[in-house]
């Protein structure tokens, strides 16, 4: 493959060689091209808090942006133009999948600005780890955004007299209360993602974190197949009996919006589900409630956004590279985008006062569970394990919740599969 | 719209074969080489280079690591393929039925001599003209229970009306199959329509004076001349139902679970969403293959029957 | 053939007013979703939750359109997806009018001057037509790659045109398999060449499947919306990217009534070829279908 892409690779370089070589300018100006998939109003607005101060430092800023379940098909479109030898300049890549481009040898290097910036000591190690290949700054952080959280609409609790559920058990135990007036206890869309997201909370809440990181990162296949994981699938199905029946295919943010008008109660579900509060002008603490979801206070499932760089093709373009690296980390884009999106900041030492409780509580847990070990990553949004075994895990939680006739035992031994048969 | 090959033989032999008839000979070659050649290698080559990654561990870009044919034995061995599989056959078959049925039925009640046919034609057959990334939020609108159809029906005060194959895993793949014959069927209408005016009247007021019944002149003497159209909205359909993926990720996106998969998102989920570029080579190569299975004898039936015919 | 249900006997009346019923209801379930398209596209957001799919707007409103048309956000670029009309345009016509050019001279070679081995040609670029396009994706791209193509309006030209001529052949074939054959003999005897005979007798009469032909294929290239994705750069994305950033997004609240307008939009072209050229369609399948 390799020697594939070279061929059309330094094709491009030349060219690009030669329009720099026109164009240089005192303060080295490049352009990058950026393939993301934020394309949603707000996020439109905070990503161009970025393009802005890049344009402020002479850089010219080609937008290109493919919305589609998560970024699908924006990766469909960045190996399309990997395979043409025309890569984009950054592209919004996650977790894993950083590495395996690395591995391919396409990314490009940010040791220089990083170095200078102080990248080590000012990103948490966990999050340092996901943006290095080959011990190499290959990507920058954008945001984090914390998993497992629940969102809750307090008018429709109190109606049914109950509390804030702060285990597993209290969820069920308050359905009932919430059926009798007239509501739906937990709000979801029968999505594979959206299941996943649910399924990795409840095993988070019944087993632990060092389960979780024994079955949905390394894989283990007797952590897999075990009495645990058998327990934490029956409560995952069980989970069915919260929801209502109309939620296949449906979109998150629907499922927020029936939290927000009071049809459901709570919601499972990531921090970018604020925005839907925001938008609707919901003030958290007040409107609507954030809170870890049940049984995993101690614990923080996150799932990270990051700018991945392709090689330069010469100087301008590396410079301009090395700038967006730099922006993304600084702190007015950090405020700005995270503001917008519901995440919190990549870097730990950011004042956290022009943000709401929930983000605040968000950062106060980042940092305390990247201490005591409670800091996951998460296996339904890509940053646990590649996206081939991720597939199969989804194929085999999906069809579980789905299927009435699948036995947990029968789950567990097919999760513990999916985890390794792949070639 | 026919594929008959019967007539234009005479074309084939200018009289005498003068240096201009040489170059003229060879004229049409030349002017299809370029297509040809494209064919061979966009068509024919890419499907090459898809069996040979099938044969290899690719994941995320192709690579040429060969495993011999184990990508097809994971691939046998994966339930969700089958299901898509599966799905398939049901969709193509009720697809390309439904498509088939309602495009010849509306075509002969529209050949009634009816008024304002030019519009109730352009009706019947506008959803041609949209793509299901236009539609496919409608579509999963109304057939969502609590917000479409069964909504809709429920609040006419019918309490008990329920159509929530949209939610169900066995029904699922039926939405699709709605959605579907809604685009498609109107152009199979067009071509029916053409097909009818195409007719020889005089067959039919034959028909009429021996005394046979209307529906009776239909099915022996009218429905027998269409087959050459039967024949093109077989393939067209076909060929749409095979690449039907747009209406999955739109209606559906596989779900419940992955009830509704079919082998086009199934390969496209594999290959470019999950890294397995390998697996979704296999699974488009034998994909092609049952394709193939199934039109070569269509083809070559009708093409056979028809030159004896 | 027009004349069969047409005696005015009571009996023929009722049939006839069943007739009507059944096209009516037909029409009205291929016009439902255009129907909730429209109303969803002129009612303010806050209705859309609120009513069913069928409600009349209580408030209309234009604001949905215009917003789709030049506000709306398409990733950073907040300029609605008119502006991507153009790069829309400036591939789907040297594509329609490229194919529908090979498609022609394609099926005249085949009816017209058959050769050995004229119908497996025929055969085997009919078989071009059922290959999955996500399945040529890849090669697809490294082919670009190699031709110097990526990322250009020219090399979305040449996928389009290289995955539409299967289609314009097989239309323009089966159109020339019905003319007859006895002119184009008559007009070898007196010498004329292959392309004076194309020019002079087949094209005068190929006015019905040229408008088959383009009406396919311009429907087929203005929706596609995977090789427009995958094959352009930022500046050359066609409509469809654009209303997929729309409708896709999924993050932040969904402006329905805004992505409906905007999907009407990017519609509107094919749609209003199929209304001021329907007419013809029909009738260029009809000269072209049965006289096998």
């Amino acid at each position: 493959m390799r020697s594939l892409l070279r061929f059309p690779l330094k094709k491009t370089l030349l060219g690009l060689a030669v329009t720099g070589a026109v164009a240089s300018s005192p303060v080295q100006a490049g352009e990058v091209e950026v393939l993301h998939w934020w394309t949603s109003g707000g996020e439109a607005r905070a990503a161009n808090v970025l393009k802005e101060l890049m344009e402020a430092e002479g850089h010219t800023w080609k937008d290109f942006a493919v919305a589609g379940g998560g970024g699908e098909t924006a990766m469909t479109v960045l190996k399309s133009r990997a395979m043409s030898g025309n890569p984009p300049s950054a592209a919004q890549i996650k977790g894993p999948e950083i590495q395996e481009w690395g591995d391919l040898g396409l990314l490009g290097n940010l040791d220089d600005v990083a170095k200078a910036e102080g990248w080590d000591s000012l990103l948490p190690e966990v999050v340092a780890n996901i943006m290095r290949h080959d011990g190499h700054y290959v990507a920058v952080p954008v945001n984090v955004h914390r998993v497992n959280w629940l969102w809750a609409n307090p008018q429709v609790l109190d109606e049914a007299g109950v509390e804030v559920p702060t285990s597993i058990d209290e969820m069920f135990e308050i359905a009932d209360d919430l059926r009798e007036v007239g509501v739906i206890p937990l709000a979801h869309g029968g999505q594979p993602w959206q299941d996943a997201t649910v399924f990795e909370t409840v095993v988070l809440a019944e087993a632990g974190s060092d389960f979780y990181r024994r079955a949905l990162v390394e894989l283990d296949p007797e952590a897999l197949n075990s009495e645990t994981m058998i327990d934490a699938l029956t409560t995952f199905k069980r989970m069915r009996t919260l929801m209502d029946d109309g939620m296949s295919g449906r979109d998150w943010n629907i499922a927020t919006s029936m939290v927000i008008g009071g049809q459901a109660a709570m919601q499972l579900m990531g921090d970018w589900a604020k925005g839907e509060f925001t938008a609707a002008g919901l003030t958290p603490g007040e409107d609507y409630v954030c809170v870890p979801a049940p049984g995993t206070e101690s614990a923080f499932t996150f799932n990270i956004d990051s700018l991945a760089m392709f090689q330069a093709s010469d100087e301008e373009a590396q410079a301009a590279q090395d700038d967006l690296a730099r922006l993304v980390l600084e702190p007015t884009f950090q405020e700005a985008f995270n503001l917008a999106k519901g995440s919190i900041p990549a870097r730990a030492d950011l004042d956290m006062s022009a943000f709401d409780s929930c983000a605040q509580r968000s950062m106060a847990d980042f940092k305390a569970t990247s201490e005591n070990g409670g800091l996951v990553p998460s296996m339904a949004h890509g940053m646990a394990v590649r996206a081939s075994v991720q597939g199969a895990i989804f194929d085999v939680v999906t069809n579980f919740f789905n299927d009435p006739d699948m036995s947990p035992e029968a789950a567990a031994e097919r999760l513990a599969n999916a985890g390794s048969s792949l070639l | 719209m026919s594929t008959s090959l019967s007539p234009a033989r005479a074309a084939r032999a200018p009289a005498k074969r003068s240096a201009l008839g040489t170059l003229s000979d060879w004229l049409p070659r030349l002017v299809l080489a370029p297509s040809i050649a494209v064919s061979l290698f966009f068509v024919y080559g890419f499907m090459i280079w898809t069996f040979v990654l099938s044969l290899t561990n690719s994941r995320m870009l192709p690579s040429y690591d060969f495993v011999g044919f184990a990508q097809y034995a994971q691939l046998m061995a994966n339930d969700r393929w089958w299901v898509a599989a599966s799905n398939l056959v049901v969709f193509g078959g009720l697809f390309v039925g439904i498509c088939l049925v309602l495009g010849a039925g509306l075509a002969i009640l529209l050949d009634q001599r009816i008024r304002q046919e030019g519009s109730l034609r352009t009706i019947y057959l506008y959803p041609m003209a949209l793509s299901f990334i236009v539609t496919g939020v409608v579509w999963k609108w109304l057939l969502n229970p609590s917000l479409g159809l069964q909504a809709m029906v429920r609040g006419w005060g019918f309490e008990s009306f329920t159509f929530d194959w949209l939610v169900n895993p066995d029904m699922a793949v039926y939405t699709l199959v709605i959605a579907a014959v809604w685009q498609a069927s109107g152009f199979v209408m067009a071509l029916f329509l053409a097909g009818l005016r195409g007719i020889d009247d005089s067959i039919i007021k034959a028909a009429q004076l021996d005394g046979a019944s209307l529906p009776r002149i239909y099915a022996r003497v009218v429905m027998p001349c269409l087959r050459p159209v039967v024949f093109s909205a077989v393939m067209i359909l076909s060929h749409i139902a095979i690449k039907s993926f747009d209406l999955v990720v739109a209606l559906t996106g596989g779900g419940p679970g992955y009830a509704s998969d079919l082998p086009a998102t199934f390969m496209y989920t594999h290959a470019f969403t999950r890294a397995q570029i390998g697996l979704g080579s296999a699974s488009a190569m034998l994909m092609l293959g049952g394709v193939l299975a199934i039109l070569i004898p269509y083809l070559y039936s009708e093409l056979r029957s028809r030159r004896h015919g | 053939m027009d004349n069969v249900i047409r005696r005015r006997t009571p009996g023929a009346r009722l049939a006839r007013a069943a007739l009507y019923a059944v096209l009516i209801v037909a029409a009205l379930f291929y016009l439902l979703p255009l129907v909730i398209m429209l109303l969803t596209s002129i009612k303010p957001l806050d209705e859309i939750g609120a009513g069913t799919l069928l409600a009349l707007p209580q408030h209309p409103t234009l604001a949905p359109w215009i917003t789709a048309w030049g506000e709306a956000c398409t990733g950073m670029r907040c300029e609605g997806v008119g502006g991507y009309f153009w790069n829309s345009f400036a591939i789907v016509i040297p594509a329609v009018a490229i194919s529908t050019v090979v498609g022609a001279l394609n099926g005249y070679a085949l009816t017209k001057w058959r050769f050995r081995g004229s119908e497996l040609v025929f055969a085997l670029m009919l078989f071009g037509c059922f290959i999955p396009f996500q399945v040529v994706l890849l090669p697809m791209a490294q082919t670009l790659g190699w031709l110097g193509l990526s990322s250009s309006r020219a090399g979305l030209v040449l996928v389009h045109v290289v995955f539409g001529i299967a289609f314009t052949t097989l239309f323009f074939r089966n159109f020339y398999v019905a003319v007859p054959s006895e002119l184009v003999s008559a007009a070898k005897l007196d010498g004329a060449g292959f392309f004076r005979i194309f020019w002079r007798i087949l094209l005068p009469v190929s006015a019905p499947i040229i408008v088959v032909s383009v009406i396919w294929q311009f429907t087929q290239i203005w929706n596609d919306f995977l090789f427009g994705v995958a094959f352009s750069a930022h500046d050359t994305q066609p409509v469809t990217v654009a209303l997929n950033n729309l409708v896709n997004t999924s993050t932040g609240v969904k402006e329905y009534n805004v992505n409906m307008a905007a999907a009407m939009i990017a519609a509107l072209p094919t749609l209003v070829v199929y209304v001021l050229a329907g007419k013809y369609f029909v009738r260029g399948l009809t000269a072209g279908s049965v006289k096998g």
